[in-house]
């Protein structure tokens, strides 16, 4: 672990299974300052939790780690962020090849309005996969827990499942670009507690081949899903009007829900908040 | 009580009359109004059809077949006039849909700071607001003679082909279909644009989250989502083409004589209706309306055409 980054105290991980490093991240949207000073080091094949209040910018720095941000005009970065020691927004690093590599899941399902079978093919084709696709739209949609729901429909229209067969149709469609990371930002939250059971516990089963970073409101699914938990925090600054987002403390989720180092951690978890 | 009251819950009872008359009124205000759009359009139908039983009868289908146009004579066959509005409309659309369509995807897509856009935006729809008879003037002291080199060169070049076999010497059908080109530009690319800005953010996301590259979520995504926006544009780019009267007539040369090149003067039904239903009586009258008619028609045609090329564009997508 870097020795800047105080609170974090994952001191068993060596380099090598160190999936994403954030050093110093800062992320403004034009002059606004939405996140400062972030350092983490997002441990490999392991659950990541995001927690923390409305507008603290977990979302923002989900998005910074596969360079969605670069799409939302006047968004800027400081500081690094390392994949595998790799800089990302290194000069000569292709923002698409960075998406192919670790792919995203939205917090609203975003099916394309086409078959469900061409929702998971379409992306294993831009991203030239060339063997058997009937294969691995079945693979795909069996990892994501929804193969037995749509195996007679593959013809639909992805649009015509239900919101949470939607997610778990988006989350297949990621999986078949074969990424190593795949970031979650808030995929439950649509969903009722019958779906989300199930997207929790096939992130149970994606943990065995893939790198998870998922941010959540619900601190339940946090314990239930995550290893380790970054907990991010507004903070007001002395040398800005308005307040800014950080990461407050970041640790295996046993100690930030049982015994966290920060008061403002405390409060958070046990719902004294505000 | 209770079991008195429950199903009277629902009656309306309490509403007070006032309400429930302004409902039906409402209700059948746009009933008639929706009915006037159709009423007049059969009307219209009905008085063209009238206008033409004359000729239609005198000259039948070889009225279509005929590039003879002589009221001295009083023989009269459109085909020039039919030949002119097809190719003319049609070749604009062909040059103005990839450019309108481009042009709104570069003003969607951030390539180009937002104020940039904007003001790109705002000249684009600017372009719509000049009048035709200005376009027409341009067209004749600008656009033309600027042009002619051009097109000497492609008479040069290409003149074995037929749709190049003509010296040009002014007003001319190749002109027409540029400046109706700069007409229908601004509807194309103001509706694309619309219909672009319309797809739900969501599907972009989507699109670029799993890696798909700007140009791939552009042509497979974005794209076909807008599409049937797009092509209810495109018709009304192609209903404007087919009827616009005053830059065409000032451009086209106004000429009967049946050629298949584009550097040759020509006529539209439209310009021709504009040119000669002042100072025309009897057979001619007539033939004209049997022109209008005939570009209802195609009108109608194309639409029909369009809205199943729709259908089908959309239902690869869903
Ligand atoms: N597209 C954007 N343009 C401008 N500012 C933005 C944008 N997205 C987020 N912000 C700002 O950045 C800050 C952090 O937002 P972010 O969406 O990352 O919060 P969050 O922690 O994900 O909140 P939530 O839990 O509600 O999703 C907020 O103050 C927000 O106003
Ligand atoms: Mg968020």
């Amino acid at each position: 672990m870097t020795s800047s980054s105080p609170t974090t105290s994952a001191s068993s991980s060596s380099q090598s299974d160190i999936c994403l490093s954030l050093e110093n991240v800062g992320i403004s949207y034009g002059t606004n300052e939405a996140v400062r000073n972030v350092f983490m080091d997002i441990p490999k094949g392991q659950v990541t939790a995001f927690i923390g209040p409305s507008g603290c910018g977990k979302s923002t720095v989900l998005r910074a780690l596969n360079r969605m941000n670069d799409l939302i005009e006047g968004c800027t970065l400081k500081g690094r962020v390392l994949f595998h020691g790799q800089d990302l927004y290194a000069r000569d690093v292709d923002a698409v090849e960075v998406r192919r590599r670790i792919g995203m899941v939205f917090q609203k399902p975003n099916p394309f309005p086409k078959s469900i079978y061409e929702n998971i093919a379409f992306g294993a084709r831009i991203n030239g996969y060339k063997g058997d696709m009937d294969e691995l739209v079945e693979r795909s949609l069996r990892k994501a827990a929804i193969w037995d729901e749509t195996k007679d429909k593959l013809k639909q229209s992805g649009c015509a499942l239900s919101g949470g067969q939607q997610q778990r149709l988006c989350i297949a469609r990621t999986v078949a670009i074969e990424p190593e990371v795949i970031l979650m930002d808030e995929p439950c939250s649509a969903l009722d507690p019958i779906s989300t059971l199930k997207i929790e516990e096939m992130i149970h089963e994606l943990k065995k081949s893939y790198t998870i970073v998922i941010v959540t409101h619900n601190m339940q699914q946090a314990v239930r899903v995550s290893d380790m938990t970054g907990f991010f925090n507004v903070q007001a600054k002395a040398d800005i009007d308005g307040k800014v987002g950080c990461l407050e403390e970041f640790a295996p989720t046993e100690q930030i829900f049982n015994a966290p180092s920060q008061q403002a951690t405390q409060d958070y978890v046990s719902g004294r908040f505000g | 009580m209770r079991l008195d009251s429950g199903p009277d819950l629902f009656t309306l009872r309490r509403r007070p009359v006032s309400d429930k008359l302004a409902d039906r009124g409402f209700r059948w205000l746009t009933v008639a109004l929706a009915s006037l759009v159709g009423l007049v359009l059969l009307g219209i139908l009905l008085t063209v059809m009238g206008g033409s039983r004359q000729a239609i009868s005198a000259y039948g289908l070889a009225f279509l077949t005929t590039s003879n146009w002589d009221p001295v004579g009083d023989q009269y066959g459109a085909l020039t006039a039919i030949y002119g509005t097809i190719v003319t409309s049609a070749l604009s659309l062909v040059i103005a849909v990839p450019l309108g369509v481009g042009t709104a995807i570069f003003l969607t897509e951030n390539i180009i700071p937002t104020k940039l856009r904007d003001i790109l935006a705002l000249m684009v729809e600017l372009l719509a607001a000049i009048p035709s008879v200005v376009l027409g003037l341009w067209a004749i002291f600008v656009m033309e003679p600027f042009l002619r080199p051009f097109l000497s060169f492609l008479y040069t070049r290409l003149g074995w082909l037929p749709v190049f076999s003509t010296d040009p010497q002014g007003p001319g059908m190749a002109p027409a279909i540029l400046i109706l080109v700069v007409m229908i530009l601004p509807i194309i690319t103001a509706i694309a644009r619309d219909s672009l800005l319309q797809v739900p953010p969501e599907l972009r996301q989507a699109a670029y989250g799993i890696g798909t590259t700007r140009w791939g979520a552009i042509l497979q995504v974005i794209l076909p989502a807008a599409v049937s926006g797009i092509a209810g544009g495109v018709m009304l780019a192609l209903g404007r083409a087919m009827g616009e009267t005053m830059a065409v007539t000032m451009i086209i040369g106004n000429s009967n004589n049946f050629s298949w090149s584009l550097l040759a003067p020509g006529n539209t039904i439209s310009s021709m209706l504009a040119n000669q239903f002042g100072e025309a009586d009897g057979n001619q009258v007539s033939a004209l309306m049997y022109a209008a008619l005939v570009l209802m028609l195609l009108t109608l045609l194309v639409n029909v055409l369009a809205q199943w090329v729709v259908r089908r564009l959309s239902l690869k997508y869903t």
